[in-house]
């Protein structure tokens, strides 16, 4: 009988042992060991490469480092001016806008004639509605005249000097206007409250008055012209023993926050005071 | 910095915290001039303001002589004191001018969160006027 020789033995042992170990690691049995293994490598060449990067960064890196700090700094200020200027365009394009739509509101109603002016304060008391504008008399403002924005009515003027004037909002609490509800047309009086709000009283309790319908200057008494928008009914409260409805109103502008306004300066308000009795 | 309808009155503040000053003589003269100078600036009648703030000068200085040890508690009554008489004056003066204001509403939302206000404000200013008081008016030494 032949005997296999120890070069073959070995072999084939070393054949089983490769194909083993092949087999455990396709299995993933040799992951933990690896790991094991391997670990120690990668940290000493983490260690060594992040110390070579240094080295690399120090000796190759630019030598006017002095001078690229100074244009960093020039450049963050240059940034800080730009936001700055910024801020200042986009408080121009806000005057524009608003300013643009003063224009247009003037062109959509050519029969009167505006005085532009800028709000400068509010009333000191918290019981008042009044505010201070930057036209006086000096600009062919007089007492009575009406004071709109290009969203609807804001006032009339109650008070001139020379170079200022007061205007009592609509939202005064001795503020009455006498308007006209659409499309319904009928006659109605806006009243300020001291809450800052209107309300809309002495609505005809025939009236179709809904939510949404809109609340227009009629003209009548004399102090404001015709046609311009106050603001739409939010609810109506009708009830059977009241002699007339009520209604409550969304105002179309914003009384807080007023910055340019309109004086009608060609509109004569009308004192009927003698007239009733 | 309204709070509800209210508006803290600095005036008003500052006007009774130099009333409680010790060595202050000129309280109720500045209580005429800024009650003028807020009339000129505002819409309501000419006098409803000086009439207030003299009104709660006078009792910033009664409270200063009974209350001279406590002065931030008297401080402090006086605001409460002061917003009264002065917003009770100025609804009883647009009252007679013809605006009706409704009495409930207008403490509710504009009082009451005035006098908050005040309150808020009182201590502070009271501070800084101590301050300013004590610069123009140093305490003599006795030798």
């Amino acid at each position: 009988m032949k005997s296999t020789s120890p070069r073959s033995s070995q072999a084939i042992v070393l054949t089983l042992v490769v194909v083993g170990l092949i087999a455990l690691a396709l299995g993933g049995y040799l992951t933990p060991l690896t790991r094991l293994v391997i670990n120690p490598f990668v940290s000493v060449q983490t260690w060594i490469a992040v110390r070579y990067q240094t080295i690399r960064d120090l000796v190759t890196s630019p030598s006017d480092i002095t001078r690229l700090r100074e244009r960093n700094t020039e450049l963050e200020a240059e940034v800080a001016r730009l936001e700055a200027q910024v801020i200042e365009l986009q408080g121009q394009v806000q005057e524009v806008q608003v300013l643009s739509a003063l224009l247009d509101f003037a062109r959509a109603h050519p029969e009167n004639e505006y005085r532009a002016a800028t709000v400068i304060g509010y009333d000191t008391s918290p019981f008042l509605k009044y505010v201070i504008i930057n036209r006086g008399s000096d600009d062919d403002l007089r007492r009575g005249m009406p004071v709109v924005t290009y969203q609807g009515l804001v006032g009339r003027v109650a008070a001139v000097t020379a170079g200022a004037a007061r205007v009592q909002l609509i939202t005064d609490t001795a503020s009455q206007i006498n308007v006209r509800i659409q499309p319904s047309q009928a006659e109605a009086v806006v009243n300020g409250q001291v809450t800052g709000d209107v309300t809309l009283e002495n609505i005809p309790q025939d009236a179709s008055v809904q939510p949404g319908d809109l609340i227009l200057t009629s003209g009548l008494g004399g102090n404001y012209p015709p046609n311009i928008i106050i603001g739409q009914i939010t609810g109506v409260r009708k009830r059977d023993y009241d002699l007339f409805q009520t209604a409550s109103v969304q105002l179309v502008v914003d009384y807080s926050h007023l910055e340019i306004v309109l004086v009608i300066i060609n509109f004569n308000p009308v004192d009927i005071t003698p007239l009733i009795p | 910095m309204p709070l509800l309808h209210g508006t803290p009155d600095l005036v008003l503040l500052v006007l009774v915290a130099w009333a409680f000053q010790e060595r202050v003589e000129t309280a109720w003269h500045w209580a005429i001039l800024g009650g003028i100078f807020i009339s000129i600036s505002s819409a309501m009648p000419f006098g409803i303001f000086i009439a207030g703030y003299l009104v709660t000068t006078a009792v910033a200085r009664f409270l200063r002589q009974r209350a001279w040890k406590l002065p931030l508690i008297g401080m402090l009554i006086t605001t409460i004191l002061g917003t009264l008489i002065t917003q009770g004056i100025a609804i009883l003066g647009l009252s007679l001018t013809g605006s009706l204001l409704p009495l409930l509403d207008s403490f509710n939302l504009v009082t009451l969160p005035s006098l908050v206000l005040n309150m808020l404000l009182a201590i502070p200013i009271y501070v800084l006027m101590s301050d300013l008081a004590n610069w123009l008016y140093p305490k003599e030494i006795e030798a």
